[in-house]
């Protein structure tokens, strides 16, 4: 399995008759991020603990940085770093007072364990806030500490469990930026998340994971191919002018424009996002064409799955 | 931010700068779980150095209870053998104070756990066992310095042992194990509640076990069903015990329980780890089905 930082196959967990995990095939290459995506309850927060060996599973095989993980958990331990659903750092000591407790308890020892948390400061841009408590961290800086806490023993693989869930649009953006430096230093991430666009911005290869199991594995491209890409959206103020709009649509659209009649729109799928939207919205205004909403249109997770499974995501569980 | 602009490993940190990560492997086991169990307590003691108000709470509530039961108490309620009713307080004080403990390791546990620090801890290559073992040497020794506060306090109001130093000690130790056999409950408990919450809530069923008990007054002088459950208290052993240590009034009604103090000072703590460390180690275990 080389080039492989991560394989499980067949992977089974059970609550009870309940199936969390049901047969399910994951590769991520060495080095790359690999976004798992799927719904709430879908299953991904049971696999990522399963791979990091806190949770034990009643079937299939895993292997993690060459290691196997029902085997060898302890080696697996030295070999990963894990960011769960909460930033798991202590609240009341400060930044850099929790990295040299962790980097105590990954036995680096005093003085490397100072050291170690004095360049993870650095590199997660937390220098300013190291001495101060993280109760007065904001969301983004919490995660980022809690990213450098994972990266102590700069681990070969790293576990991602929905790091920017419930992080305001900066803090999620700070985050991705530390997640791009990591690659770049050579760890591989599996990141999973319930939003497509974060796994098209960040992964390579996207595994899409619904009830336990593994329904697609493709480059973001080719599940975007599949659900159909971005596309623009008119829609018309009045429906007589539906065919100007639909002629200002072609202009710019990938195929030809599919039109609603009934709720007045025209849509079509578009690959230069903006200059395509700039482009419409600049004709209908000189052609006086009145329009009641125009924009683009992103394929959502719900779209992936409409395609993929043909039900939408409401109709996998709550998570636990 | 596109997904070109990327950095390179030597842009993010000098490499040659790097720290050697390799872990330190040239000790056994042994060594580890002891080291790691330090790192943990480090860690609960650091608690205190950046919040001493968490201090103040924890040592203001028995600081405040053993004013009030005796100043406010001492002089209405008289001793049952003529001693001084401080005296007999004092030491129903501290074991109340060791009693109360138990909240603390479990709302310590149950916030770890909720903020998936215990996740982090378990994830890592540390021995899985610190993570009990710091709690506990931490709650210990948060224990011993409640137990000389509150005995500075006691004395300052005029509370005083006659047994010599031996004596003494041996009671101090007599309410540490008690100390000790809770803070299994306490793991256990903090293991089961949802949050730190919930957990505050257990003071609700902590407050009459320790008000059921020789704590405040003897069992003889309650109905003859509660004293009965009053004196079977673990706690109204361990309260007699130090008091008979101390030299304090004891007041026993000459049954077999309260005649057997010192025994059952040492049985019942005994017998609550027998029954709550397993239950507590095995929950931790679970938090991996
Ligand atoms: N401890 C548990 N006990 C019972 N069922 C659980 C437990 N943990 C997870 N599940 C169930 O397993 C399924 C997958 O959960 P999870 O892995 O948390 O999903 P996700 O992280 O994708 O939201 C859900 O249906 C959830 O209800
Ligand atoms: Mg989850």
């Amino acid at each position: 399995m080389d080039g492989y930082a991560v394989v499980a196959e067949g992977l089974e967990k059970r609550y009870g008759d309940k199936h969390a995990l049901a047969g399910f095939d994951l590769a991520v290459q060495q080095g790359s991020v690999h976004g798992l995506l799927g719904p709430n309850g879908a299953g991904k927060t049971t696999a990522v603990r399963v791979l990091a060996t806190l949770l034990r599973f009643d079937g299939g095989r895993a292997r993690v940085a060459g290691v196997d993980v029902r085997c060898e958990p302890r080696q697996v331990r030295r070999r990963i770093g894990l960011t769960g659903q909460y930033a798991a750092v202590d609240e009341v000591l400060t930044g850099r007072q929790n990295l040299e407790m962790f980097g105590r308890l990954f036995h680096l020892g005093g003085r490397r364990a100072v050291r170690r948390a004095t360049e993870l400061l650095e590199q997660f841009d937390l220098v300013g806030a190291g001495d101060k408590g993280v109760g007065t961290y904001s969301g983004g800086m919490r995660r980022r500490l809690d990213l450098a806490a994972s990266m102590i023993l700069a681990p070969d693989v790293l576990f991602l469990d929905e790091p920017t869930t419930g992080l305001d649009p900066r803090s999620r953006g700070e985050v991705w930026e530390a997640v791009r430096r990591l690659v770049a230093g050579g760890t591989t991430v599996l990141l999973t998340t319930q939003y497509l666009e974060e796994a098209d911005r960040l992964a390579s290869r996207i595994t899409v994971i619904d009830q336990g199991r593994a329904i697609a594995d493709d480059t973001p491209d080719g599940l975007k191919d599949r659900v159909g890409g971005d596309r623009i959206e008119v829609v018309a103020r009045d429906a007589a002018d539906l065919p100007a709009v639909a002629k200002a649509v072609a202009r710019v659209a990938d195929t030809d424009p599919t039109t609603d009649a009934l709720e007045r729109r025209v849509h079509a799928p578009v690959t230069d996002r903006v200059a395509a939207l700039t482009d419409v919205a600049r004709t209908l205004q000189e052609e006086r064409i009145g329009v009641e909403d125009i924009g683009l249109r992103r394929p959502s997770l719900d779209d992936v799955f409409l395609r993929l499974t043909g039900h939408g995501t409401q109709t996998t569980e709550e998570a636990a | 931010m596109s997904r070109t602009d990327t950095v390179t490993r030597a842009d993010v940190t000098d490499v040659a700068d790097l720290t050697d990560l390799t872990p330190g492997d040239r000790h056994g086991r042994a060594y580890w779980a002891v080291a790691d169990c330090w790192n943990v307590v480090r860690r609960g003691l650091t608690h205190y150095q950046r919040r001493p108000v968490m201090i103040a709470w924890q040592l203001g509530f028995p600081i405040i209870s053993v004013l009030l039961y005796g100043y406010v108490f001492g002089g209405a309620m008289k001793s049952p053998d003529g001693g001084s009713v401080r005296d007999f307080l004092m030491p129903g004080m501290f074991a109340m104070t060791m009693a109360f403990g138990f909240m603390n390791t479990a709302i310590a546990v149950v916030t770890d756990a909720s903020k998936g620090v215990i996740d982090r801890f378990r994830s890592m290559p540390m021995a899985p066992s610190a993570v009990v073992t710091g709690r506990g040497v931490n709650d210990l020794i948060i224990a011993c310095s409640e137990l000389a506060i509150l005995a500075a306090t006691a004395f300052a109001m005029g509370w005083r042992t006659d047994t010599g130093i031996v004596a003494s000690l041996a009671a101090f130790g007599l309410l540490l194990l008690l100390r000790f056999c809770l803070i299994w409950v306490g793991i256990l408990l903090g293991l089961l509640v949802p949050n730190a919450e919930a957990a505050g809530g257990l003071y609700v069923v902590a407050f009459p076990l320790t008000m059921i008990s020789s704590v405040f007054v003897p069992p003889s002088t309650m109905p003859d069903w509660l004293g009965t459950i009053a004196a079977w208290n673990p706690i109204s052993s361990t309260a007699a015990a130090a008091r008979e240590l101390f030299g304090n009034p004891v007041a026993s009604d000459g049954s077999w329980i309260q005649e057997h103090s010192l025994l059952m000072a040492v049985v019942w703590p005994i017998a609550v780890t027998a029954v709550f460390a397993p239950l507590a180690v095995r929950r931790f275990q679970r938090l991996s089905r």
